[in-house]
């Protein structure tokens, strides 16, 4: 096991070397002008953009610079390890801004997380055990509204009832937690449900097949030739096998989401890690976008390996040698 | 709890499965019996109804969406009126059940030892450790080697005789009074075949308890089997003492079955197969259900459907319209052809 996660740690460096360089290469193929010009301020002078080519390193090959880059990364800057550079404009702290914004992207995450998977698995479980009945089709009915609905539409749609309309919400924006709590949760409620809608949709629809195709099994009749409990056969013998699959998405949703919240954290105004990403990439700002790149990739590949290794606590079938 | 004590009375046992194509007569008006120290057989082709009747002996068929007709008396109780929590009380500790396919009836996530464990605490109060003791016992009892270490082993470390024997195992935790088998053997090796079916021999006798053994190996019934059970159809074509099915079959389905059925002197050229196949349970054929298979089929048979009774005292139940006397004699010419083949 300690050879696998070694082997698979490996793997994930390299996967994320190969991400951030091809953000590099990106970044000077696509002719999306001079990055120079825009920092250079009103009508530079040749002169002038050449000093701010070479102070911003763009003057350097791609792979000089993704060099650079690595380099950077392991030895650390200024203000600390990992080094992740200094923005074009502002020459601000690349490592700064993300541990700033970050909080803001994974409590979105946390909460809308939890939301999903306790209502997506309770709605799958119920709709399952009263197949065919008014609550299955309606459980199956949310499903359809929540994945047709985008999240933009659901979000819009959400302040304007919720915060303009009824007051219940406090709107848009960002109110640390450390800072006031219930204005943290007045200001992420209605974020954390519209993020989750999406997802709870899915996971209720696959909790629902996942049981049904289990319920079916044979070893799901063997428990119950022993006489259990159909509580028993459902929660123990049925969920168990069911929600393994469940386990496998739910890691990856929330690595994908680290860099992917950027709908909903625009809709709400939480400037978060998204809107780092997005601002970065607007104004050609590499070394934001690169920061970002970074800490996505990272978190998809880590996610990917503790789903794995949780995968072969639930089911013994699996064992990675 | 004398041997010969009246176990299990099935009177007209009738299942339907209403579809969306119509409604799927799966057992038919069966009736039977079953006594301590009894192995009953029951054999037919498959879609015969054989299975479906033992899980509704055992109440695990959903019965909002079965009708169930007709009675199952244990012990005097009627199982199919039972509310569902009172049966739940009989299943698996009073009736256990040995399914077909072990590969895929235990559960592929817990530990074999913690299955057989589960089952000891779903009828009694004993602590973990009790029950872990009484699965690692059953398991040593039913042969498993070191069982106390391959208690702790997953299914699918188990090889699939080993995993019958812990079906079985399963199946004895509470000494039960009926051991039903639906086809114990059929997803398992030859040698190990033989192995099981002693193995389900030996605890009949050791726990004298009522053995249902459905099975389609006729080689197996008439080694193990008191009495057998031929079901065509979902219906009950045949119903007599083992000895008297095998030496004078009275149901041309049973003489179809027995020539169908290879043995040492008989070499596989010379077994004669029933032509056609089994009808479609959507529509039965009326009458006799096999009369569009069988060879000495006349004018009563499309129409009129043969009660299940002894054409004469001495013989055993059978539903078909033949006359004694002809049924006397097909039945020996065929064992006449029989013979004239194996030399």
């Amino acid at each position: 096991m300690a050879f696998y996660i070694a082997r698979r740690l490996f793997w994930t460096a390299i996967v994320v070397a190969a991400v951030i360089a091809i953000t590099f290469i990106v970044f000077y193929v696509l002719p999306a002008g001079d990055p120079a010009v825009r920092f250079a301020g009103k009508n530079p002078n040749a002169q002038e953009l050449m000093l701010i080519r070479h102070r911003l390193g763009l003057d350097q090959a791609w792979y000089v610079q993704f060099g650079k880059f690595i380099k950077t990364f392991f030895a650390g800057d200024q203000y600390g390890w990992p080094g992740l550079g200094y923005t074009f404009a502002g020459q601000a702290s690349v490592l700064h801004l993300i541990i700033q914004r970050a909080p803001r992207t994974l409590l979105l995450i946390a909460g809308a997380a939890v939301i999903w998977l306790v209502s997506g698995v309770s709605i799958g479980i119920l709709s399952a055990v009263k197949r065919r009945t008014v609550i299955d089709r309606g459980a199956m009915g949310f499903a359809l509204f929540g994945i047709s609905a985008p999240v933009f539409w659901l979000g819009l749609m959400g302040l304007y009832i919720f915060w303009r309309k009824l007051g219940w919400s406090g709107g848009t924006g960002y109110i640390s937690p450390t800072h006031s709590v219930t204005g943290f949760l007045s200001h992420m409620w209605l974020p954390w449900v519209a993020l989750a809608m999406l997802y709870a949709a899915f996971y209720a629809r696959m909790t629902r097949n996942n049981l049904l195709e289990t319920l079916g099994e044979d070893y799901i009749r063997t428990a119950r030739a022993k006489g259990l409990s159909e509580r028993t056969v459902i929660f123990k013998h049925g969920l168990r096998a069911s929600l393994t699959p469940i386990v496998t998405m739910f890691g990856l949703d929330i690595a994908l989401l680290v860099g992917g919240a950027v709908i909903t954290e625009s809709v709400f105004n939480l400037q978060g890690l998204g809107y780092l990403a997005i601002n970065g990439a607007l104004s050609q700002d590499l070394p934001t976008v690169l920061g970002v790149v970074l800490l996505a990739a990272v978190c998809v590949a880590v996610a990917n390996l503790v789903v794995d290794i949780v995968y072969a606590f639930i089911d013994p079938r699996v064992r990675y040698a | 709890m004398s041997e010969g004590e009246k176990l299990l009375d099935v009177r007209g046992l009738t299942v339907r499965f209403p579809t969306s194509d119509g409604v799927v007569q799966a057992v038919s008006d069966v009736t039977f019996s079953l006594s301590r120290g009894e192995t009953l057989g029951v054999v037919g082709e498959s879609g015969s109804g054989k299975s479906v009747s033992n899980l509704a002996i055992m109440g695990l068929l959903n019965r909002q969406r079965t009708m169930i007709a007709g009675e199952v008396e244990f012990l005097g109780r009627d199982l199919l009126t039972l509310p569902p929590n009172e049966l739940r009380k009989i299943r698996g500790k009073d009736i256990a059940m040995v399914f077909q396919d072990p590969f895929a009836c235990l559960h592929p996530m817990y530990r074999v030892g913690a299955q057989i464990a589960e089952a000891v605490s779903a009828h009694s109060h004993d602590g973990k450790d009790k029950a872990w003791e009484r699965a690692v016992e059953l398991l040593d009892h039913v042969g498993i080697p070191n069982a106390k270490s391959r208690a702790r082993d997953y299914p699918h470390q188990f090889s699939g005789g080993m995993r019958q024997r812990a079906m079985i195992a399963m199946a004895l935790v509470h000494n039960p009074s009926i051991l039903i088998c639906d086809e114990p053997t059929t997803a398992l090796d030859v040698t190990v075949q033989a192995q099981i079916i002693e193995l389900i021999e030996a605890v009949k006798q050791e726990f004298n308890i009522g053995v249902i053994l459905v099975t389609h190996d006729l080689g197996v019934i008439a080694e193990v089997a008191d009495s057998v059970m031929v079901m065509y159809a979902g219906r009950v074509m045949e119903y007599g003492p083992a000895a008297q099915i095998f030496d004078q079959p009275q149901h041309p389905y049973a003489w179809g079955l027995l020539d169908s059925m290879p043995s040492v002197e008989r070499r596989l050229a010379a077994l004669v197969p029933i032509e056609g196949s089994p009808p479609s349970l959507l529509a039965p054929p009326s009458g006799c259900p096999f009369h569009p298979r069988c060879r000495y089929r006349f004018e009563p048979c499309p129409t009129e459907r043969p009660p299940l009774v002894a054409p004469v005292p001495e013989a055993h139940p059978d539903a078909c319209h033949l006359p004694w006397d002809d049924k006397v004699k097909y039945g020996s010419e065929r064992s006449i052809t029989r013979l004239g083949d194996a030399a």
